[in-house]
C-alpha cells in the first residue's frame, strides 16, 4: 500500500515531507537546543549573581605570590602576568618530561625485547608496575618521600656536594649568570671542531676510526671543563640555619611531578617502542645480520627507523597525554597554568573566562604538537596520507 | 637425578644469563641492582617494620609502620560509611568480584552480559544507598574503595553507549550532525579532565537555573562521563573504520534501514573488534577516577589522603600511599590481562578461520 507521503514525494513538491529529513532537522534541532539552552541559564544566572564578564581581570593586581616560576613575578603584578608565569611553567615541565620520558621508553622498550633474561623480565615487571597506578597516587607517592622521608635541612648530609632534604634538591652550580650560555657556545665549539677533524679526516682518506675520535672529544672535555672552572668557579650549597644558601636548587614539588610525569609516561612510551620493534619483520633483523652488521647497528640504522613509523602515532599521544597530565601539578602545589587558572578562579569568580582560557591553552598545545607530528609522519617518514 | 637438574640450571644460566662478556656484565649489573632492592623493600617492609604499637614506635623504628594500616585500613577502604552498615559494601564488593570472574571466561561472553551488568549495578546501588528495607545511608557519607567502584561502573555504563553514538555521529554523511561531533570530541579530548572536573564544580551550576541544586557526586560522575565518552567514541570509530564498506552494503542490499543495519551487523562486529583497547580505556578511567579528590570527594585515594590528617599518625604517607597503589594495581593488572587474553582468543580465532 501506498503512503500518503509517497505520493507527496513523488511530486517533488515538498522536501519538507521527506522523512529522513525530517529526523536529520529534528536531531539538529535536539544538538542546537543542548547547546543554547545552558547558555540561556549562563547569561541569566550571571545577571542574577551579579557577575561581571570579560577579561578585564587580567590587569588586575594578583596579590599572591606562586612559589617557582621562570620568569619574573611577584605578587604585585597582574593576573595576566600571573597566568604567563603559569603557562612558562608548564611548558617548561612538557620540554623536559617530554624528552626524559622519550629517552626513558625507548630504553625501556628495547631493552625489555633483551635476550638477557634479568634484563627483560626486570623491563617487564617496571612496564606493568608503573602503567598500572593511578599518575596521581604516584605524584603524592614522590611528594611524600620528600615530605616524610627526607630528613629536614638541619640534619641533611651533602653526597657529593649534592644536599637532599625535604626542601628538595641543592646541587652546586655557578654563581656568575653568563657561565652557562659560556658552556653552551664551548660544547657547541667543540663539537664543530670534532665535526671539522672528521671531515679532513676523509678528505685526506686517513681512516680514523671512531675511538680516536671519542679520545680527541674526551680531551677537548677536560680540557674546557677545567678553562670553564677556572673561570666560573662553582658555588657550592651550604647549610645555614633553617636554609640553603648557594648553588641552585630544585623544589620537591618540581622533582616529585617530574619523576611521576617522566616514570608513568616512559612506561607507555616502552610499550609502544616495543610494540613498534616487534612490528618490523623478523626478515629484516636477519637482512642485517646477513650483511654483517653489528647488533646494535641493526638496531640504529634497521630497525628503529622502522618501529618509528608504527610508534610515532600513538608517541605523540602520549606526549600530548604528559602536557595535560602535568595539570595534575596542582594536587602537589607546583603552580602550573591549570593551579594558577584554579587560584585565579577562586579569587576573581570568572570561571567561563578561564576555563575558557584553559580550554586554548591546552587545543593550542595539542593541535601544534599534532601538526608537527603529521608533518614528520608525511615528509621524513614517508608515509602517505589516507 | 640431582646431578640432571644442576646441570640443567648451570646450562640454562649460561645461555641466558652469560653467554659472552657484554651480556654477563648486564647481568651482573641486574642481579646487584635486583638484590640491593629486593634488601631494600624486605628491610623496610619486613625486618624493621612496626607491626604493633603506636605512632611512637614507629617514629623510632626505620622500617615500615603497618600498625598505621591497621588501624586505619577500615577507613581508607570505606571512609566515613557507617560502621553498623558495613556490610553492605563489603557484600557489594563481593558480588563485583564474583562477576568479574563470570565475566572472564570464555563460555560466558554472551547478550545476557548486557542485562546482567546493569542489574548488578543497581543492586550495588541499591546496596550503598539502601531504601526499600535497608536504613538509607546519604551519599556524603560514602567513600573509599565503593565510591571509586561506584564513579567507574557508572562511568562505563553511561560512557560507553554515549560514545557509541558520538561515533556513529562522527561518521555520519550529514555535515550538520558530524561537525558538532567532531567538535566535542576533539575539544574534549584535547584538555586535561582536571580542567573538566573544575569546569563540573564550579561552572555546571552557573549553566542551570539557580534553584536546581545537584549534589558534588553527580557534578563529578556527569564530568567524568563526559570526558571518557569522547575517549570511547574515538575507539569506537576504529572499530566502524576497520570493517570492509561491503557489510554495510550487503545490509542495505537485504533492506534493512540505518537502525537495523547498526544494531544487527556493524555494531557487534565493530565492537568486538576493539575489545582490547576499550578495555584499556576502561583501565584509563578507572585511574582517572582518583581525580575526584581535587574537588573535595572522598574515593579511595581521596580516604588515603584524608587518613594522613590524623594528629596522632602523622608522617606514614608513604605506608598509605602503597596500601592504595597495591589495591589499585591488583584492580588494574587483572583488567590488562583480560585484555590480553581477548586479544589472544581473537588472534587464535583469526588463524583457525
Amino acid at each position: 500500500m501506498e503512503k500518503w507521503w509517497d505520493s507527496v514525494r513523488s511530486s517533488g513538491t515538498l522536501i519538507l515531507m521527506n522523512k529522513r529529513f525530517i529526523i536529520k532537522l529534528l536531531l539538529f534541532l535536539a544538538v542546537v537546543g543542548l547547546l543554547i539552552t545552558p547558555i540561556y541559564f549562563l547569561t541569566k544566572n550571571i545577571e542574577q549573581q551579579n557577575i561581571s564578564t570579560g577579561f578585564h581581570f587580567l590587569s588586575q593586581e594578583a596579590g599572591f605570590e606562586l612559589s617557582e616560576s621562570i620568569v619574573d613575578y611577584n605578587s604585585f603584578m597582574s593576573y595576566g602576568r600571573a597566568l604567563w608565569a603559569g603557562v612558562i611553567n608548564t611548558l617548561y615541565v612538557a620540554i623536559i618530561g617530554n624528552t626524559l620520558a622519550l629517552v626513558l621508553g625507548v630504553l625501556l622498550g628495547v631493552f625489555s625485547l633483551s635476550k638477557n633474561f634479568l634484563l627483560s623480565k626486570f623491563c617487564y615487571l617496571y612496564l606493568n608496575f608503573f602503567r598500572n597506578i593511578p599518575l596521581l597516587l604516584q605524584l603524592f607517592f614522590w611528594y611524600g618521600i620528600f615530605t616524610d622521608v627526607m630528613p629536614a635541612v638541619k640534619r641533611a648530609t651533602p653526597f657529593m656536594g649534592i644536599i637532599f632534604s625535604n626542601r628538595g634538591i641543592n646541587y652546586p652550580w655557578f654563581s656568575h649568570p653568563g657561565a652557562i650560555a659560556v658552556i653552551l657556545s664551548s660544547i657547541a665549539v667543540s663539537f664543530c671542531l670534532v665535526y671539522l677533524v672528521k671531515q679532513w679526516a676523509q678528505k685526506t682518506s686517513l681512516r680514523l676510526k671512531i675511538a680516536p675520535l671519542i679520545f680527541l672529544f674526551l680531551l677537548v672535555e677536560i680540557a674546557q671543563i677545567e678553562l670553564i672552572l677556572r673561570f666560573f668557579p662553582l658555588e657550592y650549597p651550604a647549610v645555614r640555619g633553617f636554609n640553603v644558601s648557594g648553588g641552585s636548587s630544585l623544589s620537591p614539588e618540581l622533582i616529585s611531578l617530574l619523576l611521576g610525569l617522566v616514570l608513568y609516561t616512559g612506561a607507555f612510551i616502552g610499550e609502544i617502542v616495543r610494540a613498534g620493534i616487534l612490528a618490523v619483520d623478523n626478515g629484516q633483523w636477519e637482512a642485517a645480520y646477513a650483511l654483517g652488521m653489528t647488533k646494535i647497528q641493526t638496531l640504529k640504522k634497521i630497525i628503529l627507523p622502522q618501529s618509528f613509523r608504527v610508534a610515532l602515532p600513538p608517541m605523540t599521544a602520549q606526549f600530548l597525554n604528559l602536557t595535560k597530565n602535568s595539570s595534575l601539578a596542582v594536587a602537589i602545589g607546583y603552580p602550573d597554568f591549570v593551579s594558577v587558572a584554579n587560584t585565579t578562579m577562586n579569587q576573581t569568580g570568572q570561571a567561563v573566562e578561564l576555563v575558557l582560557l584553559i580550554m586554548v591553552l591546552y587545543l593550542v598545545t595539542s593541535l601544534s604538537v599534532s601538526s608537527v607530528a603529521n608533518m614528520i609522519n608525511s615528509k621524513i617518514l614517508g608515509v602517505a596520507k589516507r | 637425578m640431582r646431578r640432571g637438574l644442576d646441570h640443567k640450571l648451570v646450562h640454562w644460566g649460561k645461555r641466558n644469563l652469560f653467554p659472552n662478556i657484554a651480556q654477563s656484565m648486564i647481568s651482573i649489573l641486574m642481579l646487584i641492582i635486583g638484590c640491593g632492592l629486593l634488601y631494600l623493600i624486605m628491610n623496610w617492609f619486613l625486618i624493621n617494620a612496626v607491626w604493633k604499637g603506636d605512632s611512637s614506635a614507629c617514629r623510632e623504628a626505620s622500617g615500615a609502620c603497618l600498625s598505621f594500616i591497621r588501624e586505619k585500613y577500615l577507613y581508607i577502604l570505606f571512609g566515613v560509611y557507617p560502621r553498623e552498615h558495613l556490610w553492605r559494601p563489603i557484600v557489594g564488593l563481593i558480588l563485583w568480584i564474583i562477576f568479574w570472574f563470570h565475566f572472564t571466561k570464555k563460555k560466558n561472553w554472551n547478550k545476557s552480559l548486557l542485562l546482567k551488568f546493569p542489574t548488578l549495578f543497581f543492586i550495588y546501588y541499591f546496596l550503598l544507598s539502601g531504601g526499600w528495607g535497608l536504613s538509607p545511608v546519604e551519599n556524603h557519607l560514602w567513600g573509599g574503595l565503593p565510591l571509586t567502584i561506584l564513579l567507574s561502573t557508572v562511568g562505563i555504563l553511561v560512557s560507553y553507549p554515549l560514545g557509541i553514538l558520538l561515533a556513529l555521529g562522527r561518521r555520519s554523511k550529514s555535515k550538520l550532525l558530524s561537525y558538532p561531533v567532531v567538535c566535542y570530541i576533539e575539544l574534549i579530548r584535547g584538555v586535561p579532565l582536571i580542567s573538566i572536573l573544575f569546569m563540573s564544580s564550579v561552572m555546571l551550576p552557573l549553566f542551570l537555573p539557580n534553584d536546581l541544586n545537584i549534589d558534588k557526586l553527580f557534578r563529578a560522575q556527569v564530568a567524568i562521563i563526559l570526558f571518557s565518552a569522547a575517549y570511547f567514541a574515538e575507539v569506537v570509530r576504529g572499530g566502524l573504520q576497520s570493517l570492509p564498506p561491503g557489510q554495510e552494503e550487503a545490509a542495505k542490499a537485504l533492506g534493512l534501514n540505518y537502525l537495523q543495519t547498526q544494531m544487527y551487523v556493524i555494531l557487534p562486529q565493530a565492537l568486538v573488534q576493539v575489545i582490547p583497547p576499550t578495555v584499556n580505556t576502561m583501565i584509563g578511567m578507572f585511574k582517572d577516577t582518583s581525580l575526584v579528590i581535587v574537588i573535595a570527594l572522598f574515593d579511595l585515594m581521596g580516604t588515603a589522603k584524608s587518613s594522613l590528617t590524623d594528629a596522632s599518625w602523622l608522617g606514614f604517607s608513604i605506608e598509605a600511599y602503597i596500601f592504595v597503589a597495591l589495591i589499585y594495581f591488583i584492580i588494574c593488572f587483572f583488567m590488562g590481562r583480560f585484555s590480553q587474553q581477548v586479544e589472544y582468543e581473537f588472534k587464535l580465532s583469526k588463524e583457525r578461520s
